[in-house]
């Protein structure tokens, strides 16, 4: 488990609130050097988060190359969430939670076909909270637009044996994750409304989004 | 394990090392990845050839079958839950499906930038720059970029999540085998893996044949691995009829 990280940021300083309803995407334009909050308002809930260079978005989060970059699965304080070309998109600064996912994806109602019943089909999912978000952001923007996502709050264990497991949370309750730009982003936001797997207790919550300049 | 019955071989071609390779795998039939030297590492990316926007989704593939290394009995999903291309047969036992494609900057860090002009076909590559040549073949682009295996690697994680690269993992001869599900679009080069620790570079040829397969039966490999897979098969079906 990565080391706890107090904030040293105070909620009155914030220049946006935002309290996100499970089952619902948030899009916002955050400034180089500002800082991002998302707060597990009642515990265990995935907060399911791409990145993208507000400039030129087809620079975007890399899973892959978050993980490359500082050999490790695990998302904590002192991570660096790093692009598709390499570049540092946003620093985590801190961290109340201790770990968080970026390989477990987000969930799709195709993809809960294959993993629970192809009749689970018709359920929310965040791949689509992602393309309504994307949609009323930028017209034209498509599933291309999609990629692999970090889950704030989310716990998804690796074995050395190559195993992987979707595990409760190690969030709870007033857990956040803060971050600042290291350039002018966009942020997309799936609040998870996935009720079928431990990662959000059985029970979506929202979560709260803060900004500081 | 097997040999494939030369009559049912389509075509076999070298890759060389540090090179692209490209091809619309049809469903019915088996691409064959053979290493050629130690420590291989053929870098792919895979998309439906009809849908180019459905592609390889790992992070899918990983959680669905509770799995993060890949190897015989697994299968690439892509993100609309059908199955690009199963794992029948492999004897190298795990494939990375964890640390990306190694960088330009990465390989100049590394070992030493090479250009054309200096070496010729010996050039020093990597896997992004390959994967977006050969993307724009087909009309592609940074958008189309996701995450890709790099088979012939192992790469483990600690508890703390730390990761480790397995030096010498696979051996010269060693074959892994895919077996197209849909008509796939496989993009795929020989460049190093990222987190390769040997001080040399030493990208492997890599040996590809294709072949015609039977399709997959009730009782498949792949399809009886876990009930996730059944399901993907069926939605996979479903996509044909």
């Amino acid at each position: 488990m990565s080391h706890l990280v107090e904030s040293l940021l105070h909620p009155v300083d914030a220049v946006y609130e935002y309290t996100l309803p499970a089952g619902e995407p948030w899009m916002q334009g955050i400034k180089a050097g500002q800082t991002l909050r998302i707060v597990d308002l009642e515990g265990n809930q995935a907060a399911d988060t791409l990145f993208y260079n507000a400039h030129d978005p087809a620079e975007r989060y890399s899973a892959q190359d978050t993980i490359r970059a500082q050999g490790s699965l695990y998302l904590g304080a002192g991570t660096q969430l790093m692009s598709t070309r390499g570049n540092a998109l946003l620093t985590i600064t801190a961290d109340t939670c201790g770990r968080h996912d970026t390989l477990g994806g987000a969930c799709s109602c195709e993809s809960n076909m294959v993993r629970y019943a192809l009749e689970k089909r018709s359920m929310h999912a965040c791949r689509d909270s992602f393309l309504r978000g994307i949609r009323q952001w930028q017209p034209g923007w498509t599933k291309r637009d999609i990629t692999h996502n970090i889950n704030f709050f989310m716990n998804v264990p690796v074995t050395e044996d190559g195993g992987l497991t979707f595990e409760d949370g190690v969030s709870s309750s007033g857990r956040y994750v803060e971050m600042r730009a290291e350039m002018d982003v966009l942020c997309l936001i799936s609040n998870c409304p996935q009720l079928n797997n431990p990662c959000n207790a059985y029970h979506p919550t929202p979560v709260r989004i803060l900004i500081w300049p | 394990m097997a040999e494939i019955d030369p009559r049912l071989i389509r075509f076999s071609e070298l890759v060389p090392s540090g090179a692209n390779w490209s091809h619309v795998l049809k469903r019915g039939t088996t691409l064959r990845l053979e290493s050629l030297g130690d420590s291989g590492n053929v870098s792919a990316l895979f998309y439906n050839f009809e849908l180019l926007n459905e592609r390889l989704n790992l992070p899918d593939t990983l959680k669905c079958q509770h799995t993060a290394r890949l190897t015989a009995g697994h299968c690439l999903y892509s993100d609309m839950g059908r199955i690009l291309v199963s794992i029948t047969e492999d004897t190298c036992g795990w494939h990375d499906p964890l640390s990306g494609w190694s960088t330009e900057s990465g390989v100049a860090s590394r070992y030493g930038h090479r250009t054309y002009q200096e070496a010729r076909n010996e050039m020093r590559r990597n896997a992004r720059d390959n994967f977006l040549t050969e993307l724009g073949k087909y009309g592609m682009d940074e958008r189309d970029l996701a995450m890709n295996v790099n088979f012939f690697a192992k790469v483990t994680a600690d508890r703390e999540g730390r990761l480790q690269f397995h030096e010498g993992h696979s051996k010269a001869g060693m074959h892994v085998d895919l077996r197209a599900e849909m008509n796939t679009l496989v993009i795929l080069n020989t460049c190093v893996h990222p987190l390769d620790t040997s001080p040399h570079y030493a990208p492997q040829p890599v040996q590809l044949t294709v072949w015609s397969s039977p399709p997959p039966n009730e009782q498949d490999v792949c399809r009886v691995s876990c009930p996730e897979n059944t399901r993907g098969f069926e939605i996979t079906r479903r996509y044909f009829l």
